[in-house]
C-alpha cells in the first residue's frame, strides 16, 4: 500500500488540464495563476489536501509542471523573491502550524503576494547559530524580541520572518531556542541594507526593538525553536550544495574560456601564457568533475545508495570557484585593473552582463561561496565527523548554561 | 554516468578476496626485493583462477570478452593492494596494442597466450619523450625481414616479458613489431626504481630480428592504445588514494597525543577532509573515463571524448594519488616516515604512476590541445 492518495499520473493530469482551462497562465499574472495553482491542489502536490497538494509523491510535482509547459507557452517558476519563503517556509509551516494559521500563510506564500526571509544568523553566531544571543521575553500571550539578525536575504521586501531567538538563557544552548514566525510590519523591526564587498547589497540586517510576537506565532514548542530550524537550514543546504554545470563546458567554465580565447597573448611573454593556460586547463577540469560528481550523486540516490560522492560537493564548488574567478582577473591582466561596475552602494541586481563585467564581480562575489550556507572549515568538520568518523572536537560550551558560556 | 551493478560489486569482492590472500603487505615486500619483480604462481591463479590476464581479450581469442568497467574495478584493486605483477604491460597495454594496431594473424598468436597466462608482453614505445609522435627507432627490412636499430626507455616488464611489441618508424609511418623476448641483439637493462613494486627496463636493439605486426601507419592505434593504458592507470590511482585515506582517517581516530585521538584536532581532520574530497573527484574521472572507454568500445560514443576523458583522469589523479600519500605519511608523524610503514611504498607509486606516461600538466597540456584552449 502506498502512503500516498490513489491519484495517478492520468488523473493528476487531467486535473491540470482542468485548471488550465479555468484559467490560462498565458491570459494572466503569476500571482493570480499561481492562487488558482494553490486552491487546484497543484502548488506542491505532496502538500495535504486543502493546503495546496494532493498528498501525492514530490516526484509528481513535474507531471503537473510538464502538463502545464505542453499547454501554454508561458510558465510561472516560483518568483525569485519567494524562493526562500517556498523552499524553507512552506515545509516548516506545514509541519508546524495550526490548520488556520496554515490557510492564512500557505496560499500567499505560494503565489508571491507575501515574502517570506529566514533569520537565523547574527553578529555573534555565524557557524555557531545555535548560540545567538538575541531575546525574547515572555509578557502575557506575547514575546517580547531584542537583538539584532544578519545576512537576511529579501528582508526588505518580506511581510513575514522566521525567526530563531532565545527564549531561556539558563540551559545550554541547543535547549533554550524558540521559532516564530514574525509580521514584519510589527513595531520595532527595523531592516536596513547590508552592503558587500561588490558595494551591492543582497543581504540586509534586521533589528529588533521591543517587537511584540503573538505567542500562537511560535511553531513547535517553547524550547523546541533548534529542532524546528534544522529543518530549515537541511533544506537550505541542499539548495546550495553540489552544484556545476548540467552541460560539458557550461556554466563558470564557458565564462573563462571566453575570456581566455580573447586575450591578446602578446601582452605576455610565451612562459607567463604557458603558465595561465594550464591554470586555465586545470579550472576546466575543475569545473568538469565537478559536473560528473554531481551526477555520480544523483544516480546513487537514485539507485538508494548514496556515499560520500554527495557530500563532496559544496566545498570542492566553493573553493574552486574562488580560483576560477580569481584566474579569471590573472586571464584579463591589466584589463582586471578596472571595475566598471563601480562601487556605488545599492540594492542588488544581481551581475553585470558583459564577460569581463561579470569577470570582475565574481571575482569578489565568489568570496562567500566558502563562508555562506556553512564554511568551508565547517564542511571539513562535517566530512571528516559524518564521512569519515573522525571524533568530534571537545565542547566547551555543551552542557554549560548559554549565559555561562564565554562569547565575544 | 558510471553506476556499478551487483556484478560489478561482486567482482570488485573477488578480486580484493583474492589480493588479501596471496598480495599481501609481506608478499609485497617480498616481491619488490626480488630479482624478477613479481610471483610467477601468482600469476597463473590471475590467469587461470580469476580469469583476469584476458579480461579484455575477446572471446574468440579465448579471454573473457569484458569492458573498461570491469577491466578498471580490477585495476583499482591492484592498485590498492600494489599487487606487483606484470599486468599493466600484458594484460592492458601489449593486449590493447594488439587489438588496436596489429593484423589477425599476430592477434591470434599472442592473445589466447596472454588469456591463458603462458605468454607475457609488453609495448615499448617511448624514447626520448612519451609522446607517440616522437617515436624514431629505426626499422629497416633485410633478408625479407625487419630488424631494428635504437633503445627503447621505460619499458613496462622490459626485463621479464616473454614477447616485447616495439613501435618503430617505416617508410610507411609508425609501425609495431614483435620480437622476442631472447631475440639476439637485444638489451635488457633493469632500471633501479623509485617504485619497486613496479618494474621498468631500458631495452636497446641492435639489428634485432623483429616480425612487423601492423599492416600500414599504426599510430593512431598506438595513440588510442596509450588513452586506454591512461584510463586504467589512473583506475589503479584511485584504489591506491583510497587505501591511503583509509589509512590514515584509521590511524587518526586511534592515535592519541595531548590526550585526545589526533583526527578531533582539526589540523588532521580538515587533511584528512581535504584528501577525501579529491579521492572522490578522482573517482568521479576515473569512473567517467572507464564509461567514456566502454561506451567508444560499444560503438556509443567517440574517440574525441575518450581522449578527453584519459587525460582529465591521468592528470587529476595522480595529483590526487600523491596528495593522498604524501598527507598519510605526514598524519603518520615519524611513524609514516619508516621503512616498516607500508606508507612509503604507497608514496612511491604515487608519484612514480604520476610520471609513468607523463605528467600531470603533460596531460593537461594534451587535453589543453584537444579543447582548443
Amino acid at each position: 500500500m502506498s502512503e500516498f492518495a490513489s491519484i495517478d499520473e492520468a488523473e493528476l493530469r487531467a486535473r491540470t488540464r482542468v485548471l488550465l482551462d479555468e484559467i490560462h497562465p498565458e491570459q494572466t499574472d503569476s500571482q493570480t495563476f499561481r492562487q488558482a495553482q494553490y486552491d487546484h491542489g497543484l502548488a506542491l502536490v505532496h502538500f495535504p489536501e486543502g493546503f495546496g497538494g494532493l498528498g501525492l509523491s514530490p516526484k509528481m510535482n513535474l507531471i503537473v509542471r510538464d502538463e502545464i509547459l505542453k499547454h501554454s507557452k508561458v510558465f510561472y517558476d516560483n518568483p525569485p523573491a519567494s524562493i526562500i519563503g517556498i523552499g524553507m517556509g512552506m515545509p516548516v509551516v506545514n509541519t508546524y502550524a495550526t490548520d488556520e494559521q496554515k490557510r492564512r500563510w500557505l496560499p500567499k506564500i505560494f503565489s508571491g503576494e507575501e515574502i517570506w526571509c529566514q533569520m537565523f544568523s547574527e553578529p555573534s553566531a555565524g557557524s555557531d547559530v545555535a548560540g545567538l544571543t538575541s531575546r525574547a521575553v515572555r509578557d502575557g500571550d506575547e514575546w517580547v524580541v531584542n537583538g539584532q539578525k544578519v545576512w537576511t536575504t529579501v528582508a526588505h521586501l518580506s511581510r513575514w520572518g522566521m525567526l530563531v531567538t532565545r527564549t531561556n538563557p539558563d540551559v545550554p544552548k541547543h535547549d533554550g531556542l524558540s521559532y516564530f514566525v514574525l509580521d514584519m510590519q510589527s513595531p520595532g523591526v527595523e531592516v536596513r541594507p547590508l552592503y558587500q564587498i561588490t558595494g551591492e547589497a543582497e543581504f540586509n540586517e534586521v533589528f529588533f526593538n521591543d517587537v511584540r510576537i503573538p505567542h500562537e506565532n511560535m511553531l513547535g514548542k517553547e524550547g523546541q525553536g533548534w529542532r524546528v530550524a534544522i529543518t530549515t537550514l537541511m533544506n537550505e543546504r541542499v539548495a546550495i550544495g553540489g552544484g556545476g554545470s548540467k552541460k560539458k563546458g557550461g556554466g563558470a567554465i564557458s565564462q573563462l574560456l571566453k575570456l581566455w580565447k580573447e586575450r591578446d597573448p602578446s601582452t605576455a611573454s610565451a612562459a607567463q601564457n604557458a603558465i595561465l593556460r594550464d591554470r586555465v586547463t586545470q579550472a576546466y577540469i575543475e569545473q568538469e568533475l565537478l559536473r560528473l560528481t554531481t551526477q555520480r550523486a544523483s544516480a546513487a540516490a537514485k539507485a538508494g545508495n548514496p556515499g560520500p560522492e554527495g557530500s563532496v560537493g559544496k566545498l570542492f564548488q566553493a573553493e574552486s570557484a574562488k580560483r576560477l574567478w580569481e584566474l579569471a582577473l590573472d586571464v584579463l591582466g591589466s584589463d582586471g585593473l578596472a571595475f566598471e561596475a563601480g562601487y556605488e552602494l545599492r540594492q542588488a541586481a544581481g551581475g553585470t552582463d558583459t564577460t569581463v563585467g561579470l569577470a570582475k564581480y565574481q571575482f569578489l562575489r565568489s568570496r562567500a561561496n566558502s563562508i555562506e550556507g556553512g564554511t568551508s572549515e565547517i564542511m571539513k568538520n562535517i566530512l571528516g565527523e559524518r564521512v569519515l568518523g573522525l571524533p568530534g572536537e571537545p565542547r566547551v560550551d555543551k552542557d554549560v548554561a548559554w549565559k555561562d558560556v564565554p562569547r565575544s | 554516468m558510471q553506476t556499478f551493478t551487483d556484478e560489478h560489486e561482486e567482482l570488485r569482492a573477488t578480486v580484493r578476496q583474492f589480493l588479501a590472500d596471496r598480495s599481501d603487505e609481506n608478499a609485497v615486500r617480498e616481491q619488490m626485493a626480488s630479482e624478477r619483480g613479481f610471483d610467477d604462481s601468482v600469476w597463473q591463479q590471475l590467469a587461470e583462477q580469476v580469469g583476469l590476464t584476458g579480461l579484455i581479450v575477446p572471446e574468440e581469442h579465448g579471454g573473457a570478452g569484458y569492458g573498461y568497467v570491469e577491466l578498471c574495478i580490477v585495476a583499482e584493486e591492484m592498485g590498492r593492494a600494489l599487487l606487483c605483477a606484470p599486468y599493466l604491460s600484458t594484460a592492458v597495454m601489449a593486449t590493447n596494442a594488439l587489438l588496436h594496431c596489429a593484423n589477425a594473424e599476430a592477434q591470434k598468436a599472442l592473445l589466447s597466450g596472454i588469456a591463458e597466462g603462458s605468454t607475457r608482453a609488453t609495448l615499448a614505445y617511448a624514447e626520448a619523450g612519451w609522446n607517440v609522435g616522437d617515436i624514431a627507432l629505426n626499422a629497416q627490412e633485410k633478408d625479407g625481414g625487419w630488424v631494428l636499430d635504437g633503445t627503447k626507455h621505460h619499458v613496462l616488464d622490459g626485463q621479464t616479458a616473454d614477447v616485447i611489441l616495439v613501435a618503430a618508424r617505416t617508410g610507411a609511418g609508425i609501425e609495431l613489431f614483435r620480437v622476442e623476448g631472447d631475440a639476439t641483439g637485444l638489451t635488457r637493462t633493469p632500471i633501479p626504481e623509485l617504485d619497486q613494486t613496479r618494474r621498468l627496463a631500458t631495452v636497446g636493439f641492435a639489428s634485432a630480428p623483429a616480425t612487423k605486426v601492423s599492416d600500414g601507419d599504426a599510430q593512431e592505434g598506438l595513440e588510442r592504445t596509450l588513452a586506454l593504458t591512461l584510463i586504467v592507470l589512473a583506475s589503479e590511482q584511485v584504489g591506491g588514494a583510497q587505501w591511503c585515506l583509509d589509512t590514515a582517517a584509521d590511524y587518526a581516530k586511534s592515535r592519541l597525543q595531548f590526550g585526545r585521538p589526533i583526527g578531533s584536532y582539526q589540523a588532521i581532520k580538515h587533511k584528512c577532509a581535504e584528501v577525501l574530497v579529491d579521492v572522490e573527484f578522482a573517482k568521479s574521472a576515473a569512473y567517467g573515463a572507464s564509461r567514456a572507454a566502454a561506451d567508444c568500445l560499444d560503438g556509443e560514443g567517440d574517440w574525441d571524448s575518450l581522449f578527453q576523458s584519459a587525460h582529465m583522469a591521468k592528470s587529476f589523479c595522480s595529483e590526487a594519488y600523491f596528495h593522498a600519500a604524501a598527507e598519510n605519511i605526514q598524519i603518520h608523524g615519524g611513524m609514516g616516515f619508516t621503512w616498516e610503514h607500508p606508507a612509503h611504498l604507497y608514496f612511491k607509486r604515487a608519484k612514480a604512476s604520476d610520471l609513468l606516461f607523463g605528467d600531470a600538466s603533460h596531460h593537461r597540456e594534451a587535453l589543453a590541445d584537444r579543447l582548443g584552449i
